[in-house]
Formats: C-alpha cells, sequence, structure tokens
C-alpha cells in the first residue's frame, strides 16, 4: 500500500486523469441507466465535482476542494487555471472566426451590460444589508462580477480582509450557480446559437461558470460563450476600482 | 504529425495570453486583460488560413482536437477544485450577491437578444 502510495504521490496529475475518468464513468451510467439522458452526464459530473470540492473543504480545511487532499492533489493540477485555458482554448477549434465576427457587437454590448448587472445589484445588495462606506460597497459589487475582480479592486481600495474573503465567496457562489442554472434554464431564454452564446458569456461573465454551463448545454456552444466571458474578468478589474468606485463616492457623499 | 497541431494551438495560447497580459499593463491593472479570448481569436484565424493554403491535415488537427474534448474533463476537475465549503459557509450575504444577480442576468438576456434580434 504504501508503494502505490508513493507511486501516486509522484505521477498525481497522472492521478488525476485516473479520477476525473472514473467520475465521469459513473456519472455518465447515472445518466443513461437512472435517468435516462434527460439530464447529460457531463452535467451530473460536473455537480458532482462540486459535492467533492465541497467534501474536500471539509476534510481539509484548505481552500482548493478535493485537491487539498494529498491524495487528490492532481485532479487540482487538471482543474487549475493553465489547463482550464488550455482546453477553452482549444475548443475555439470548433469555432467559425466570421460567426464570432457576425456577433462581435453584441459581444461588446452584453459585456458591459453584464458588468453593470451584476456591479449595481451586488452594492444594492450589500447597501440593504447595512453597509454603507464606499470601499466596501465597491469591493462586494466587484465580487458579484467575479471572484477574481473581487480581491482585486478589494486590494486597490483597501478594504478589509472580511470584506474581501465576502467578494472571493460571493463570485464562487457566482461561478456555481451559473454552472447550475444554464442547463436548466437555457432553453427557456433562448440560449441556443452561436450569437446567443456570445451574449450570453458577456452577461455572465465567469469564464468558468459559463463555460461549464454551456459544456452542460451544448458543447458546441462553449466557445462562443468562453471568447466573450473571457475579457469579462479583466474589464470588471478595469472598471470597478477606476469608475465604479468614483461614481459611488459621489452617491455616498451626496446621500449623507 | 500530432505535435504541429498541438505547437499550433500552444502558440496561439502563448502569443494570446501575452497579448492579454500587455492589454492589462496599458490599462494600469494587474491582471490580464482577455488573453484567453486573444487564444482564441488567434488559433481561429490560423485555421481560417491553414485551411485556405491546403496545410491543414487530419492528423494534425488530432492534437488540437485531443484537447478541444478534454475540456469536460478539466471543467470537473475544476469544480472539484473550488472552494466550495468556504463559499457556501461563509454566509448569507455571499449566497444573495453570489445568486441574486445571476437570477437578473437571466431575466435580462431575453431582453437584450430581442434587441438585437437574435
Amino acid at each position: 500500500m504504501e508503494e502505490l502510495l508513493k507511486v501516486i504521490d509522484k505521477n498525481a496529475l497522472i492521478f488525476g486523469f485516473l479520477m476525473v475518468g472514473i467520475l465521469a464513468f459513473f456519472s455518465d451510467q447515472f445518466s443513461k441507466k437512472v435517468l435516462r439522458s434527460r439530464i447529460p452526464g457531463s452535467a451530473i459530473a460536473i455537480f458532482l465535482g462540486l459535492v467533492l470540492g465541497y467534501v474536500g473543504g471539509v476534510f481539509s480545511d484548505g481552500s482548493k476542494g478535493i485537491s487539498d487532499i494529498e491524495l487528490f492533489k492532481g485532479v487540482g493540477i487538471l482543474g487549475g487555471s493553465m489547463f482550464r485555458d488550455f482546453a477553452i482554448v482549444a475548443t475555439a477549434m470548433g469555432a467559425s472566426f466570421l460567426l464570432v465576427k457576425k456577433s462581435g457587437v453584441l459581444g461588446l454590448v452584453s459585456l458591459l451590460f453584464g458588468i453593470l448587472i451584476f456591479f449595481v445589484s451586488g452594492v444594492a445588495i450589500a447597501w440593504i444589508w447595512g453597509y454603507r462606506d464606499a470601499v466596501s460597497l465597491c469591493t462586494i459589487g466587484a465580487g458579484a462580477c467575479t471572484y477574481i475582480v473581487g480581491p482585486v479592486t478589494g486590494a486597490a481600495l483597501g478594504a478589509s480582509s472580511e470584506v474581501i474573503a465576502l467578494s472571493i465567496a460571493a463570485g464562487v457562489v457566482k461561478t456555481i450557480a451559473v454552472t447550475v442554472f444554464t442547463p436548466v434554464l437555457a432553453k427557456k431564454i433562448g440560449l441556443e446559437s452561436p450569437g446567443s452564446a456570445m451574449a450570453y458569456g458577456g452577461i455572465m461573465g465567469t469564464s468558468s461558470g459559463v463555460a461549464a454551463g454551456l459544456a452542460a448545454t451544448d458543447p458546441k456552444l462553449v466557445p462562443y460563450g468562453a471568447v466573450t466571458a473571457t475579457f469579462y474578468t479583466g474589464v470588471g478589474c478595469l472598471l470597478c476600482p477606476s469608475l465604479f468606485y468614483y461614481i459611488l463616492t459621489m452617491f455616498s457623499e451626496s446621500m449623507g | 504529425m500530432i505535435i504541429y497541431g498541438l505547437a499550433i494551438l500552444s502558440f496561439s495560447f502563448v502569443v494570446g495570453q501575452w497579448l492579454g497580459e500587455l492589454l492589462g499593463k496599458l490599462m494600469g491593472i494587474n491582471s490580464n486583460v482577455g488573453g484567453v479570448g486573444f487564444a482564441m481569436l488567434i488559433l481561429m484565424l490560423l485555421k481560417e488560413v491553414f485551411e485556405r493554403k491546403g496545410w491543414w491535415k487530419d492528423e494534425m488537427i488530432l492534437g488540437i482536437d485531443f484537447w478541444n474534448k478534454m475540456y469536460i474533463p478539466v471543467v470537473i476537475a475544476m469544480a472539484a477544485s473550488l472552494n466550495v465549503k468556504s463559499a457556501i459557509s461563509s454566509g448569507n450575504l455571499a449566497i444573495l450577491v453570489g445568486i441574486l444577480p445571476v437570477i437578473l442576468g437571466f431575466a435580462f438576456f431575453p431582453f437584450l437578444m430581442k434587441a438585437f434580434k437574435q
């Protein structure tokens, strides 16, 4: 047993492939045999992944889900930003440049609306909750955009570490919410063409959530959603600590 | 050769991320702006050019397609490595701020599509 653990420890990524493969297999079987394919196997596997992330957090008290457990650290490498971004770029293979160009303006408009909707509603909720200082409001609003925009904004404005932690948590909740809701609501909101996927990526913004949600909805749409979503965090990091913060301070001054 | 396809993918990735870093620096923020998006656009453009020149061979495509299809497994691994526990247990405000705007986003989406007649 000790020898096996040594091999696994030395070859963490390879063991990660095996673990994800097993998880995907059982999810597929469950989807086919129990649910008669009404929910795709990939959606179940992604949801089970989230459950494992929770379990990992309970057992390790770390911040990286199941991959904080030594045995499963390879899952963290496979799911880390390098492989995630590499695989997202590879999905561009199945996308048409012409279609992306055709919906470019729609993508851009939805990006701006998306950041506004999330920032403003995040600030409003924090306001109702009792926060009044512009720095905390702005950081929480930024956290409603993505779990990267929150801490980047908080650090730039000198927010307290509790508020920064809160903004990260809100961003992660958003990623989970988009992952879970997308396949459920896709048909209802008419998310079915490359153009609509680009707009969707711009509105929701969290590239992990959009890509995971679209993967569970229709894998053909993934590259179109991802191509706009990947700009969201950057534009959010640009607008939140500067222009949006400036507007917020003007509001809070005039309100007292 | 499979490695040619993989190399084209890696080339697009590195140059795209580089552009993202440069754009971030230009904007004066400590973050990558659209690096993945740029990389995707570069890969799409290279594909168009290679197809036109007749250089886009099946063997080469395999090198990219493997990673294209690895996408869902990578997302499963990513979901398992998220800080789900702290997100759920960090209190009601984080959950509200995480979920309510998403619902607003879903509600707004059809209006945007109508405005653009998609």
